[in-house]
């Protein structure tokens, strides 16, 4: 058990200077920034800020420079193969709906069919309703069980020869549970199925290998890993982005255009049209360095030890009904929860009053809520850079929010 | 912050809502949905020669739409549709933060809601029930 009090992290964070007293458990929104990152950018905008992939002088090629070693940072981080797989977008809404137009463009024909977890966020899964409206294709959805589980043998029976591609979260903002992503793969593989992965909440807690993963494509956000908001990422196996035709087009995804007509850049440009966001690639690479020098085994540690005592601390609370796994270990910093008789938004309003940030609604995933037959509910999400002390105060607020919503007892 | 919007009159309507219940009476109803939580509620009226006669609520939401939403019933019920849609736009101003004293007391129970306007995230969620009544007055209104 390693020390969770004086967390030697917090400090690198100036927003828990600002407010020392705030508790922040809403992580999977987005992180708070470290001093690093915050550096880095400023570096970028006072040392290297000019027309990245553009100019040629000096400070335009440093620039270029800041944004392709950034891209390189990310490679090596996720484990691709080469940096013509890694696209800069704004965030993992974007990847996604990259993916949805110019994988839907190239592959998705009418009678196709379209597979999505039922517990999917918005994101990865308004980008294939729209694609299916548009293709004539079918939209099917995988169930999960309560526990927030797939299995496996209802990914088998569930793919036809039809099924062009299957969209799953790595970990569900809701459950915070891991699906296991290269069994699916595989199974998705042996069937000519391709298969996206959003990585918005596994990304930043958990080392995430893209080919050990197999799988063909992947999502993520750079704020939710301690990188600023507006640059995000996707992932895409080279053969398959070289088939696939740009998304947005403009400046800087080009080769050659005439009055009529265009070639494009080659890969990653062809994805990035007009002027890039240098400032924040610069940023991500900041905070993927800032995660490398703690360690994942470290942050996963810390993060995995919280969620520990989060969890157990709630389950002996009356009232309080925790969504997803009976087993801490399935919940990787993230704990859904409902209490008896109290509106999420309300349990919300009571932690804000006493300065602790929880999230309450249907956290963009309202399938999922239907599915598990409640309207809504509060969440806690944490981060390495979280304490003890604030794992307490979470709860002992906790305990008394029925009290204070008019409840006796 | 805002610990004290969740005061006695708000917590009673919450927990002991007088008006959430069916009405077989009704002459007309509409739906308000909340697009941020998904909250939604259905409110129903019986309008006989322009007075509101009976009214009621029906659906799930957080504590300050619930009471808010009650409270309201509690108002109007008894009063001409034009002075229900007066009311409306008084509370509108008083969550907008821009309401005399004098206003205040006109809306009776509902002032208890007056330290919303100081939480900008819970605005929609008081004024669920007083848009639902705008909307259906307005329609009505318009037969
Ligand atoms: C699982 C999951 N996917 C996608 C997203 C969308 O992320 P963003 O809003 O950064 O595009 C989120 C963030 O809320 C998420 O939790």
């Amino acid at each position: 058990m390693i020390i969770l009090n004086n967390n030697p992290y917090k400090a690198d964070f100036p927003v828990f200077r600002h407010y020392p007293d705030l508790v922040y458990l809403d992580n999977a929104a987005t992180t708070q920034k470290p001093i690093q990152v915050m550096r880095s950018v400023e570096k970028y905008y006072s040392e290297e800020n000019a027309n990245p992939l553009r100019g040629l002088y000096e400070l335009s090629i440093k620039a270029t420079d800041a944004y392709e070693n950034a891209r390189e940072a990310v490679r090596k981080f996720i484990g691709a193969k080469s940096t013509k797989e890694i696209i800069f977008t704004r965030n993992a809404t974007e990847s996604l709906n990259l993916i949805a137009y110019s994988f839907g463009k190239a592959f998705i024909r009418e009678g196709d069919e379209i597979l999505v977890g039922v517990s999917e966020h918005h994101s990865n899964l308004l980008p294939w309703q729209n694609l299916a409206r548009e293709t004539g294709s079918v939209l099917k959805f995988l169930e999960c069980d309560r526990q927030g589980a797939y299995s496996p043998e209802d990914l088998k029976a569930a793919l036809t020869p039809n099924t062009r591609l299957f969209a799953i979260a790595q970990v569900s903002n809701v459950f915070g549970r891991f699906n296991p992503i290269r069994e699916f793969a595989e199974i998705c593989h042996r069937n000519g199925t391709r298969i996206v992965c959003d990585g918005a909440q596994s990304v930043p807690h958990a080392p995430v290998d893209v080919e050990d993963l197999d799988v063909d494509f992947l999502a993520f956000s750079g704020h939710k890993l301690y990188a600023p908001m507006g640059i995000g990422v996707l992932y895409g196996r080279e053969e398959l982005l070289e088939q696939m035709p740009p998304f947005l087009s403009g400046g800087e995804m080009i080769a050659y255009v005439t009055r009529e007509n265009a070639t494009y850049a080659d890969l990653p440009h062809k994805f990035e049209a007009g002027t890039v966001n240098a400032g924040g690639a610069a940023g991500l690479r900041a905070a993927i360095g800032y995660i490398e020098s703690i360690g994942f085994e470290n942050i996963v540690q810390r993060e995995k030890e919280l969620t520990a005592l989060a969890f157990h601390e709630m389950k002996r609370i009356e009232h309080v009904s925790i969504i997803g796994s009976e087993n801490s270990e399935d919940h990787n910093g993230i704990i859904t929860f409902t209490v008896d008789g109290v509106h999420p938004h309300d349990i919300a309003a009571v932690f804000d009053a006493d300065g602790i940030a929880v999230r309450a609604g249907h956290h963009c995933a309202q399938p999922l809520h239907q599915h598990i037959g409640v309207q809504s509910t509060a969440r806690m999400s944490l981060a390495f850079y979280n304490e003890e002390k604030d794992i307490e105060r979470f709860i002992d607020t906790l305990k008394t929010v029925r009290r204070r919503m008019g409840y006796g007892g | 912050m805002g610990d004290n919007i969740y005061n006695e009159v708000l917590i009673d309507h919450n927990l002991h809502p007088m008006h959430l219940h069916d009405l077989s009476c009704a002459t007309c109803s509409n739906d308000g949905l909340n697009p941020t939580c998904g909250d939604s509620l259905s409110l129903h009226l019986n309008i006989e020669n322009g007075v509101i006669k009976d009214g009621s609520f029906t659906g799930v939401g957080c504590a300050i739409s619930q009471a808010s939403t009650d409270i309201m019933l509690d108002l109007i019920i008894g009063r001409s549709t034009e002075d229900a849609l007066h009311l409306k736009e008084l509370f509108s101003k008083m969550i907008n933060g821009d309401i005399s004293q004098e206003e205040i007391d006109e809306l009776e129970e509902a002032g208890a809601l007056q330290n919303i306007s100081k939480m900008p995230a819970r605005v929609k969620c008081a004024l669920l029930g007083w848009d639902t009544l705008e909307k259906l007055l307005k329609e009505e209104g318009a037969k």
